[in-house]
């Protein structure tokens, strides 16, 4: 980053913290609802974007997220219904979501089959498998996970409520975001990594096993999704229902782009769009303005589309240099 | 049958067969009869007349979806707003239809027709533009494009196109007029005549045309295509106006022809049916026909199937996962058949997000 975008993003920050304290003085509940939404609808994104960033990273595009995301949904909340137990059916998920990963590290690493045709298997199989084994009759007993306070910290008008009086999972994203970006930037793992996805060739001679790592990579950020679609179904909404991932894994890979690749950048970019998520539900709850709610609804998809022919524009924002191929030890 | 022929039809026939299998296991965990299952599914989709006519129907849009696929592939890009350009086609193509009246039938037909196909191609034009002149993956633009095109025909038709007749509350067009109604001919459509022509014309654009060699060399190598100055940008650009346009003409038909109405939420999950049509007939057009009439027979057949053998219509979306699975990796079905390895069967579509 430039000199020059970090001091652009400062400002960007400090406005948004005035802004939010502007609007909180003038409407408490109206705020802490807006942002409490932010979050939530960002966790998901925020998920998706490491799956999405730890394969491209690698140089595999995983267009398979959203089926990802629904299957392990599926997978979470019917072994949540079964047991009784919020955990397993977190575990569940997870699983679900790894064995996915491996599938299409299967597909695009092992069969070298494109990546993209890859990952729409997987999305066209898990509207399909949901569809089929989809059981009205289930339904989550215990509820779905509930706020867990931070002590003191989510005492802290706003913020206290917004980010410390959170779901399990929620946090577990937190922590997890912090881990990626460690392991991508500042561990073995990470370099190497980051060497395949850019020049595969280099990282084979000295040594490092190009598919091996790319099918472990490409399976770890499978569990990452798996976690975001148990947050789906065991946190955010606390019921399965079928297409449910609602195009969702798709604006992950918009987040992951829009975020750089990085963990952080994510982030903050999976807040932006949570933003415009959470919006739009206050809108249509409230019918704050006369904007019929189909038109609030395109607003992250239109946003994604300038997001993506703007990074097409900026050249700075460059893909890995072998994303997309694949790779054949010569 | 020549040997070359045989050896394209190999690799999907098998990847059906194989899907038809792995669903059979599927019948057999839910404790139904698969023999009973897929002879229902038969039976539902060619038993009668009746049955034949609603293959045929089903079938219809999916050669448009498949084409709206296939043809982009052409070009190296993947279409996968089939979805969204349907939706557009579908409801644009209503609206001519419902909102003239007092036109005779070979004005009014063709005009609804030509809105559905030109509102498809604007839809596709806009991936194909970014793509051109930003180079913003049209992959990604085209699935936030079909979530745009689900809200806007939502909105038109639950606000200015809303159907008001006695106290409708579904979000639906008004049915359009007999004028702009699709006949059937006996047990067939003339929709399904349309497609058959249409897929007929693509393959003969693609193969016997300057503008499709065009097309074909961009998807071969773009840079190559650059250097021999081909305008790049311009065959991309078009070619997802036309994929777009055909995906349009498939949501038209639709609404003219069988639903005789756009009603929000009926059209789902078609445009990616078109994905699987198109792989299966390895990007041909003209093997698109037989890959959208299987499937077609699949659809058609699916609530005889719950009815007489209680197995979820969803079933097909499976088998049609499986069918798609294999056909894009069939080295598997290579190594079991003890197959030779062909070049020619690899589709490739790759690179990121940005420019390429």
């Amino acid at each position: 980053m430039t000199a020059r975008q970090k001091q652009l993003l400062y400002v960007g920050a400090a406005l948004l913290v005035v802004m939010s304290w502007t609007f909180y003085a003038a409407d408490g509940p109206q705020t802490t609802a807006v942002l409490a939404g932010t979050v939530r609808a960002a966790t998901l994104l925020a998920l998706g974007a490491m799956c999405g960033m730890i394969g491209e990273r690698s140089g595999v595009v995983n267009i398979g997220i959203e089926g990802q995301f629904l299957l392990s949904a599926f997978a979470a909340f019917t072994i949540a219904s079964m047991t009784g137990s919020l955990f397993l059916g977190t575990v569940a998920g997870i699983g679900m979501g790894l064995i996915m990963g491996w599938m299409l590290a299967a597909m695009a690493v092992g069969l070298k089959v494109d990546q993209i045709i890859a990952g729409t298997v997987l999305n066209i199989a898990a509207l399909g498998l949901t569809s089929f084994f989809y059981d009205r009759s289930r339904s989550l007993g215990m509820g779905k996970y509930t706020n867990i306070d931070l002590g003191p910290l989510a005492e802290i008008p706003l913020v206290g409520t917004v980010f410390f009086s959170r779901p399990p999972l929620t946090y577990l994203t937190m922590v997890l975001l912090v881990v990626v970006h460690i392991a991508l930037f500042r561990s073995v793992w990470g370099m190497r990594t980051r060497a395949i996805g850019e020049h595969p060739g280099a990282a084979d001679t000295v040594g490092i096993d190009v598919l091996k790592l790319r099918y472990f990579n490409v399976t770890i950020a499978g569990g990452l999704a798996g976690l975001g679609g148990s947050y789906l179904a065991l946190e955010a909404v606390g019921t399965f229902s079928r297409a449910m991932s609602g195009g969702r894994g798709f604006l992950a890979l918009a987040v992951m782009i829009f975020g750089r690749r990085t963990p952080f950048g994510a982030y903050a970019a999976a807040l932006f769009f949570g933003f415009t998520t959470a919006l739009q539900n206050q809108f249509q709850l409230n019918n704050t303005f006369d904007i019929p709610p189909q038109f609030v609804g395109m607003l992250p998809f239109v946003v994604t589309i300038i997001v993506v022919a703007l990074s097409g524009l900026i050249g700075s924002m460059r893909d890995p240099a072998a994303l997309g191929q694949v790779y054949e030890k010569g | 049958m020549s040997r070359s022929l045989l050896r394209t039809v190999a690799i999907p026939l098998a990847a059906v067969v194989f899907g038809l299998l792995i669903g059979a296991v599927l019948i057999l965990s839910q404790n139904a009869s698969p023999t009973a299952a897929y002879s229902a599914l038969v039976v539902g989709g060619l038993g009668d007349a009746d049955s034949f006519l609603r293959t045929l129907q089903k079938a219809t849009p999916l050669i448009f979806g498949g084409l709206a696929v296939a043809f982009a592939f052409k070009a190296g890009m993947f279409n996968i707003g089939g979805q969204g350009q349907l939706l557009v086609g579908a409801v644009f193509a209503a609206g001519v239809g419902f909102g003239i009246d007092g036109l005779p039938i070979f004005v009014h037909l063709p005009a609804a027709l030509v809105a559905g196909a030109l509102a498809g191609a604007v839809w596709g034009g806009i991936a194909g533009a970014l793509k051109a002149t930003t180079g913003a993956h049209e992959v990604i633009v085209t699935i936030m494009l079909n979530f745009v095109a689900g809200n806007l025909t939502d909105w038109l038709s639950a606000n200015p196109w809303k159907d008001n007749s006695g106290n409708n509350i579904v979000a639906r067009t008004p049915l359009v007029e007999d004028s702009a109604t699709i006949p059937t001919m006996g047990a067939v459509p003339v929709g399904f005549i349309l497609a058959i022509v249409v897929a007929v014309g693509c393959w003969f654009v693609l193969e016997r045309t300057t503008y499709g060699f065009e097309v074909r060399s961009v998807g071969h190598n773009r840079n190559a295509a650059q250097y021999s100055g081909i305008k790049v940008g311009w065959i991309m650009a078009s070619t997802m106006a036309v994929a777009g346009m055909l995906a349009g003409l498939g949501g038209a038909v639709e609404s003219l022809g069988v639903d005789g109405r756009f009603e929000a939420g009926v059209n789902v999950g078609l445009g990616f049916e078109g994905i699987t049509i198109a792989l299966l007939a390895r990007a041909n057009p003209l093997g698109v026909i037989p890959a959208a009439l299987l499937v077609g027979l699949m659809e058609a057949g699916a609530s005889r199937m719950q009815f007489k053998a209680g197995v979820a219509p969803e079933l097909i979306d499976v088998i049609q996962a499986l069918i798609l699975f294999f056909v894009a990796a069939p080295i598997i079905i290579r190594w079991v058949l003890r197959m030779r390895a062909d070049n020619s069967e690899q589709l490739q579509l790759g690179a990121g997000w940005g420019k390429s």
